[in-house]
This record gives structure tokens, C-alpha cells and sequence, in this order.
């Protein structure tokens, strides 16, 4: 039983880091939206908000740390141009575009995923920071509070965009 | 427990911040589909391609817009309905670039 340090990087990238984002995600939607004053008590305020900071905190370096690892050690294995006569199995890119029944899960799903995964953290850092500066007010902040409900379901469709077509493709052509 | 209210500017900064950086990726995207000159002038790490500058001026540009509009907007309060509007406008406009069936045809329609 083996692991290669390409299948770890993979397995940290999806597994771990996005899994933790996706995961993450339902928590702090329910915190949002249920951030009311007229559902929690004072000292419930309190306490939400800073569950909600650190949750939104920690998912937005998860989300750094997806992007950032996908990008700079994952992509470059998978986009490799192999050698004269090499054996495409490990240079996952050339081996989709080989054959035209599998170029669409590079032209298609890896070319979203890899741009639209970046909005994620971005997003993601923009609702945690919006959340550490109102602090408890946030719950009086209906209008902002609204909008960051809509920014973070828009970073978890990135995410779930990024996080669906790695899963199929690390099946169609792993990085190996 | 008291809520002090604190001007909402620093947190329109950031949202709208968010929104420039996610479309300039968007715009990147297409203008690499559209232009092979720009595309080779995004390689800025070579093992990733394009994608490394692509995705680093959106950094940049989220950056360095949260930087300004944090500071004119600091203590300030704004109109949030108009920037959440923009926002919305320009981080729709960004998923649509970085779709890539329509930065395909923006590359064809261009190239």
C-alpha cells in the first residue's frame, strides 16, 4: 500500500482542504441567515459572532489554501507536456485531449473549474472580513447581511463547481 | 449589551473589492482565449501557463481596489444599495468570462 506525493498533494487539495470548505459552508450559511436580533439573545449575539468569525475565517483560508495548492503544485503535473513516446497515463492533460471523447473534461470542465475555483477565497476572505468588522452589528445590518448570504452561496457554487469536476476528472485522469 | 454602530464604508469597500477582483479574472480569462500575445504575457509561472497571471491580476486588482476604496470610504457611510448592485453586476459578469463556452466564443469571435 503506497501513496505517491502527487496522489498526497491530490488527496490534501480535494479531500481535505475542499472537503473542509464544502463541509464548512452549511455552518455558516445557518449562522447567517440566522443571525436575527429577534432570534437570539444577547448573549447568544455574543457567542454567534464569534463562532461566525472564526467559521468564516477558517473557510476562507481553506479556500486559500484549496486554490493555492491546487494551482502552483497540482496543475502543473496535470498540464506536463510529455516527452516523445512517453506513456500519457502520467501527464493527465495530454491524455484527455488525445482522444476527442474525453478533450471536453479538460476544454470544458478543467478550464472552469481552474478559473472559477479562484472566486472562492476571494469571496470567501470579503464575507469573513465583512462579519469580523461589524461584529455583533451585523445582526442589525439586515441589507449587509443579505449580501453576504449571497456572496458566500456564490463562493460555495465556485467551490462546488471546482470541487464536482476535480472529483470526476481525478477519476477520468488521475494525477499520478 | 449596546451596539455601538459602526459606518458601513469599510464593509462596502470590501464587498465591492471582492466583485473587481473576481471580474478582472473573468476578463483576463477571455482576453487570454482572444489574444495569444496576452495569454503568453500571463505566463508568469511558467509550469502553470496563463492561469498563474490570470488569476494573480485578480488578486491584484482585489487588492489593490480594497485598498483605495477602503481608505476613501473609511469612517464613511455610503450607499450600499448602489454598491451591492455594481457588486452583483460585476461578479455575474465574471462567472459568465470564466464559463467557458462563452470565453470560447469570445476567443473565436476575436481572434
Amino acid at each position: 500500500m503506497s501513496v505517491s506525493l502527487r496522489e498526497l498533494w491530490s488527496v490534501f487539495h480535494g479531500l481535505i482542504f475542499g472537503s473542509i470548505f464544502l463541509l464548512a459552508f452549511a455552518g455558516g450559511l445557518a449562522g447567517l441567515y440566522s443571525l436575527k436580533p429577534e432570534w437570539v439573545t444577547v448573549a447568544g449575539l455574543a457567542e454567534r459572532i464569534r463562532r461566525l468569525m472564526a467559521g468564516t475565517w477558517v473557510m476562507a483560508l481553506v479556500a486559500w489554501a484549496t486554490v493555492i495548492s491546487g494551482t502552483y503544485f497540482i496543475y502543473p503535473w496535470y498540464r506536463a507536456q510529455p516527452p516523445e513516446g512517453a506513456d500519457l497515463a502520467n501527464f493527465p492533460q495530454s491524455l484527455l485531449l488525445s482522444n476527442l471523447e474525453t478533450a471536453g473534461w479538460h476544454t470544458f470542465a478543467m478550464e472552469w473549474k481552474q478559473h472559477v475555483a479562484w472566486f472562492a477565497p476571494i469571496l470567501a476572505t470579503t464575507v469573513a472580513y465583512v462579519v469580523a468588522y461589524y461584529g455583533p452589528q451585523l445582526a442589525k445590518e439586515q441589507k449587509m447581511r443579505r449580501t453576504l448570504l449571497w456572496l458566500f452561496v456564490v463562493a460555495f457554487a465556485a467551490a462546488g463547481v471546482a470541487g464536482l469536476f476535480g472529483a470526476f476528472l481525478n477519476k477520468v485522469a488521475p494525477v499520478r | 449589551m449596546r451596539i455601538k454602530d459602526k459606518p458601513n464604508g469599510p464593509a462596502a469597500a470590501a464587498v465591492l473589492a471582492g466583485a473587481i477582483g473576481v471580474f478582472v479574472i473573468g476578463v483576463m480569462t477571455a482576453l487570454a482565449a482572444a489574444s495569444d500575445a496576452v495569454g503568453n504575457m500571463l505566463r508568469w509561472v511558467g509550469p502553470v501557463g496563463p492561469l498563474s497571471g490570470k488569476t494573480g491580476l485578480g488578486v491584484i486588482a482585489w487588492l489593490v481596489a480594497w485598498t483605495v476604496l477602503g481608505s476613501s470610504y473609511n469612517g464613511k457611510n455610503v450607499n450600499t444599495e448602489g454598491i451591492v448592485r455594481w457588486s452583483r453586476v460585476l461578479i455575474i459578469l465574471g462567472l459568465l468570462l470564466t464559463f467557458p463556452p462563452v470565453f470560447a466564443l469570445l476567443g473565436n469571435v476575436f481572434k
